[in-house]
């Protein structure tokens, strides 16, 4: 598949829940190598629309393809190694050491000998820096590691697609900018497709080519494009409201 | 209703993933499953043996008031015997893995859920039953057994104390439990310990992938873990007695 073509499709897809419909009739297309935010508001249902895209959840109505095939009909063997996810907050196994979380896709899904993972595993860890962190427990890091352990371990079957689910929330301006950077840097070198839920305006206009916005009053998406042409030329309320930070009640 | 059907839906995967495991073995996780079991049975060791002890001074007691007026109170021996192997000696180490064990796994995994690590292993392609579930309730059904025997030898011992300050010989107590007891008595003790100890560790996991990711969620989890476990426990026994009675067991 060629870069810029879409890896993930959504065409007049319903999200939501079975008896409570939260965004009517979404669609977008992911293309392959871009950076595409997922916006809007708490509670405007850009996580749902992830739980669909990452096959937590089934969609409602529509259709979903990734990679050309419709979800529904691939295995979850099969989706998880087109999609890696890093959850808002990290869920790493606190059983296991930072190293062993990265290898864990690695051992149950690999044909690679027990030191190749592990050599795997550490490479992933060079590639977020935090080699140094390998022996450590979750516990023994901070927030902003435990979500670049989170995104190494999303990394490790060299999925098509890694999905960030709030990577800013609860870190500092300094560590979060850090986190933008590592996500451009690993797209540069490693020429990777991210999908990131986020309402954090800053890092939205530094990382995002793309930006798909969902307004809950609207049960709907309600804006499409570049983030820098959404703040300046959008004419929806909704949007030049949310992009100047301002108060909107959907009225 | 939607609560019974997640529950036969959890039995159900919990059931297919055990086979699973039994066809292909190297999905089994050994290695979380004797954490599990360490920490079910061996750290359960001192309170199990402890209340069992108690359990026994208790019985003693009361059952030697009783018989002492006809002089016959070496037969507390029988009666402990029969009471600790065949029911008390189960029910009680049963609710005692409840309390430590079941809260414990609707606890982790709880916390797990609201900390989207299940979402993480369904994303990752595992099933949270097969790596979750299923080592600690293997953990829990092995750990029971153990435990049992345990919480009956602790009883005993208890209740010989106690006849021994009320001048029964040691000599005849351990003749009258040996004489009141079989092996198949034993064994359908042990055998409805290991039934009980599948319960609790269901009951306990199930509880726990059904967390909800509120302020209380996880507290509800351990709780609702432990008042089913008892109530399961309470109902199969009361099923199994009723069996046994229709069976001649």
């Amino acid at each position: 598949m060629e870069k810029g073509e879409p890896i993930i499709r959504l065409e007049h897809v319903d999200a939501g829940y079975p008896g409570a419909v939260i965004l009517h009739d979404v669609s977008f297309a992911v293309a392959r190598g871009e950076i595409f935010i997922l916006l809007g508001g708490s509670g405007c249902g850009k996580s749902t629309v992830m739980k669909h895209m990452t096959g937590l959840n089934p969609i409602l109505a529509g259709r979903l393809t990734v990679a050309g095939r419709e979800w529904s009909v691939q295995t979850r063997a099969e989706l998880c190694r087109q999609i890696g996810v890093m959850y808002q907050s990290g869920a790493l196994f606190g059983s296991m050491t930072c190293l062993e979380n990265v290898r864990l896709p690695l051992d149950e899904f690999s044909d690679l000998s027990k030191a190749a993972r592990r050599a795997r595993a550490l490479e992933l860890l060079r590639d977020v820096e935090l080699e140094d962190a390998a022996d450590k427990m979750p516990s023994e890091i901070s927030g902003g590691m435990r979500k670049r352990v989170a995104i190494a371990r999303a990394m490790a079957l060299d999925p098509s697609v890694v999905f960030l689910d709030e990577p800013s929330a609860g870190l500092d301006p300094i560590t979060s900018a850090a986190l933008d950077d590592l996500i451009l840097r690993l797209r540069a070198e490693k020429g990777m497709t991210f999908v990131v839920v986020t309402h954090e305006l800053p890092s939205v206009f530094k990382i995002g080519d793309r930006a798909a916005m969902f307004d809950r009053a609207r049960h709907g998406l309600v804006a499409l494009g570049a983030p820098q042409a959404l703040r300046d030329t959008s004419e929806d309320p909704f949007v030049r409201k949310f992009f100047s930070r301002g108060e909107y009640h959907g009225q | 209703m939607r609560g019974l059907v997640s529950l036969f839906a959890f039995l159900g995967e919990s059931a297919c993933c055990a086979v699973s495991a039994l066809v292909r073995p190297r999905e089994f996780r050994f290695g979380d499953a004797a954490l599990a079991f360490q920490r079910a049975a061996f750290d359960g060791l001192p309170v199990t043996i402890g209340v069992g002890f108690l359990l026994g001074v208790i019985l003693a007691f009361q059952s030697a008031a009783a018989l002492q007026t006809f002089g016959v109170e070496v037969y507390v021996a029988d009666l402990l015997a029969i009471a600790l192997f065949r029911e008390l000696g189960p029910i009680i180490t049963a609710i005692i893995l409840a309390g430590r064990t079941g809260s414990a796994f609707a606890a982790e995994i709880g916390t797990m859920k609201v900390d989207e690590e299940l979402d993480a292993l369904t994303t990752m392609g595992l099933p949270p039953v097969r790596f979750l579930v299923l080592p600690r309730v293997t953990a829990a059904a092995f750990a029971m057994p153990i435990l049992t025997v345990f919480a009956e030898i602790a009883g005993l011992v208890g209740g010989a104390l106690v006849l021994e300050t009320m001048r029964v010989p040691p000599a005849a107590y351990w003749q009258h439990v040996t004489a009141s007891s079989d092996a198949p008595m034993i064994l359908f003790g042990l055998a409805k310990g290991l039934g009980f100890g599948l319960l609790v560790g269901l009951i306990g996991c199930a509880a726990g992938m059904q967390t909800r990711a509120t302020a209380d969620g996880v507290g509800h989890a351990a709780t609702s873990a432990v008042v089913g476990s008892i109530v399961a426990i309470a109902v199969a026994d009361g099923l199994l007695a009723v069996l046994c009675n229709i069976w001649g067991a």
